[in-house]
């Protein structure tokens, strides 16, 4: 078997997705790429499933908000424990418009960090058999990961400036 | 005979199921975990699993935070063995900033964290064994988890949540008194550890409780993402110290235990055999000390390493490092990074991205409690009560790292 590195699954990516993978980037050595919505669960289903890349591992789901471009990235840790190589996928879709395919039909852990994504950022994953929050109350009706929630109520009083002279 | 869909006939009253409230505050559940139950007789049916009852937005809190206001935060992730959090939280930072850690420093980080994974699994076969009723086991080896806190209490002056590391080392060296003590230890721990196993191992009434008892299978494991010491009793050797060795694990001897079956009784051997792994470890560690120049508790980064708080007093150049460091002043670079550490329940990761301040733009704690627990009631469908509640010992959940 060949041996799997970062250059190895970029080309396997490359040839097999073409300008449908983007962004490749390798912070502290971790391999990073950037995908669309419509191919997520194809390129999540080919970097688990091909023998080349191997990342049967779904090590984390999340997401980050970048209000200044409007835009939500979704996050996806892999892991091939056999080459020790990970990879990172992100996806960026737009904050209005929060959906994304399911990867609960690749692997069963992705049920929990997806609802978890979706309690902080509204991220609506689309198939997903059992989307509520899971953290936060059913009754809260934001999501409060989001850059345009400050961390405290700004409606409370007891913490004004002006009540300690300041 | 199906045990799960019993036969009944029409209109028979017992042809009903039992809606049982296992939690949020049920001593059996160790935690505030909710479990609604459908129990047919004793049988579990179906069951839902609900959390989040002391979440306490630390992601949200972290986003507003300089880093070293971050590692209160981590010492409530896994209370039980917050030393690991706190370093791994540590390593994360000086991975962003390239900073290179003095030998020594590795050395009395492994002594710290495996002290901690020591602690940890104390804790999770000590109360498998009280749930299977054996009292005298769990107040016998528990006596040792108080030794672990006072070595603790020696190095940082605290017990629990110790907020022991700094970026690029400790606080303060270790003292003479912190090496007795963990000699001490290290003397007497494997004595009552060997005993404990003795009482337990080949224990008649421990093995027909625990042996053969919520078998998980290396396939379901893997697609539950579990780590840690679940993963392995099932027999995948994925440890985050060999896989991707941190401060200087590849220069140490030692094995991953692994089990075979996956049930409840591996899990309670698996983390045994890690205890004597890390007994070793520590060793291997104080022996390699020896070689290193004494004195040496921290890398030579004053834009990021807090000084002394009696250099401050005393010193300009302290003062003027001290506040440009608490006020956030010199940048860290922007950057995005993930940092996995073997945590007492699997692998503990930190996913931090900075745009260029002192505060990150976000970070996520990636927590295996968190991850492992998402398959409790799935797996609990089809067991006896009395044995999903020995399964949620054996899962070791912290309700601190799971609601974050």
């Amino acid at each position: 078997m060949a041996e799997v590195n970062n250059s190895s699954v970029i080309q396997l990516l490359a040839d097999r997705f073409g300008a449908k993978v983007s962004g490749v980037n390798e912070p502290y050595g971790l391999l990073t790429v950037e995908t669309t919505k419509d191919v997520i669960i194809d390129v999540l289903t080919f970097l688990k499933e091909t023998e080349g890349t191997g990342f049967t591992f779904l090590t984390d789901i999340t997401a980050v908000h970048y209000p200044e471009t409007k835009h939500i990235a979704v996050v996806y840790h892999l892991h091939n424990m056999v080459n020790k190589i990970r990879i990172r996928v992100k996806v960026f879709i737009h904050e209005h418009t929060p959906a994304i395919p399911t990867a609960t039909v690749l692997w069963n852990g992705a049920n929990w960090m997806e609802r978890e994504t979706y309690d902080f950022f509204g991220v609506k994953f689309e198939g997903h058999p059992d989307l509520r929050r899971i953290l936060n109350m059913d009754e809260l009706n934001v999501h409060p990961m989001l850059k345009q929630y400050p961390l405290e109520d700004p409606n409370r009083v007891d913490k004004k400036d002006e009540y300690f002279g300041r | 005979m199906n045990h799960n869909q019993p036969v009944y006939t029409d209109n028979d009253p017992q042809n009903e199921l039992v809606t049982l409230n296992l939690g949020p505050t049920h001593p059996a559940t160790h935690g505030v975990f909710q479990n609604v139950l459908q129990l047919d007789g004793e049988r579990i049916v179906s069951g839902v699993s609900t959390i989040g009852y002391i979440h306490r937005a630390f992601e949200k809190i972290a986003e507003h935070r300089p880093f070293y206001q971050i590692t209160p935060l981590t010492d409530r992730l896994n209370y039980c063995s917050s030393p690991i959090n706190n370093m791994g939280w540590h390593m994360t930072v000086e991975k962003l900033l390239n900073i290179t850690v003095p030998k020594r420093v590795d050395y009395l980080r492994i002594i710290v964290m495996e002290l901690a994974r020591i602690s940890d699994h104390i804790i999770c076969n000590t109360i498998i064994a009280q749930d299977t009723g054996a009292t005298t086991t769990f107040l016998y080896l528990f006596q040792f988890r108080e030794h672990i806190y006072e070595i603790y209490e020696e190095i940082c002056g605290a017990r629990l949540t110790t907020n022991i590391g700094r970026i690029g080392g400790f606080e303060r060296d270790f003292n003479d008194i912190a090496f007795a003590k963990i000699n001490k230890f290290l003397k007497e721990f494997p004595v009552a550890l060997k005993e404990f196993e003795s009482l337990l191992n080949r224990n008649r009434i421990f093995i027909d409780r625990t042996a053969g008892v919520a078998c998980v299978t290396p396939e379901q494991a893997l697609s539950y993402s579990w780590t840690g010491p679940l993963l392995r009793a099932t027999g995948v050797d994925y440890d985050v110290r060999v896989s991707e060795p941190y401060c200087s694990y590849d220069e140490f001897d030692f094995e991953v235990p692994v089990g075979t079956s996956g049930d409840i009784y591996d899990r309670y051997l698996v983390r045994n055999e890690e205890m004597w792994q890390s007994v070793s470890l520590i060793q291997q560690a104080m022996d390699k000390l020896k070689n290193e120049p004494a004195g040496v508790f921290h890398a030579d980064v004053p834009d990021f390493y807090l000084p002394a708080k009696e250099e401050v007093y005393n010193n300009m150049e302290a003062l003027i490092y001290h506040f440009k460091i608490v006020m956030g002043e010199i940048d860290a670079p922007k950057a995005e990074v993930y940092h996995a550490v073997e945590g007492g329940n699997g692998e503990l990761g930190f996913y931090l991205i900075n745009d260029g301040g002192r505060t990150p733009y976000r970070l996520h704690f990636r927590r295996p409690s968190f991850i492992n627990y998402s398959m409790y009631a799935k797996m609990s469908e089809g067991m006896l009560l009395s044995d999903a509640i020995i399964n949620m010992s054996s899962m070791n959940i912290i309700a601190g790292e799971l609601d974050a």
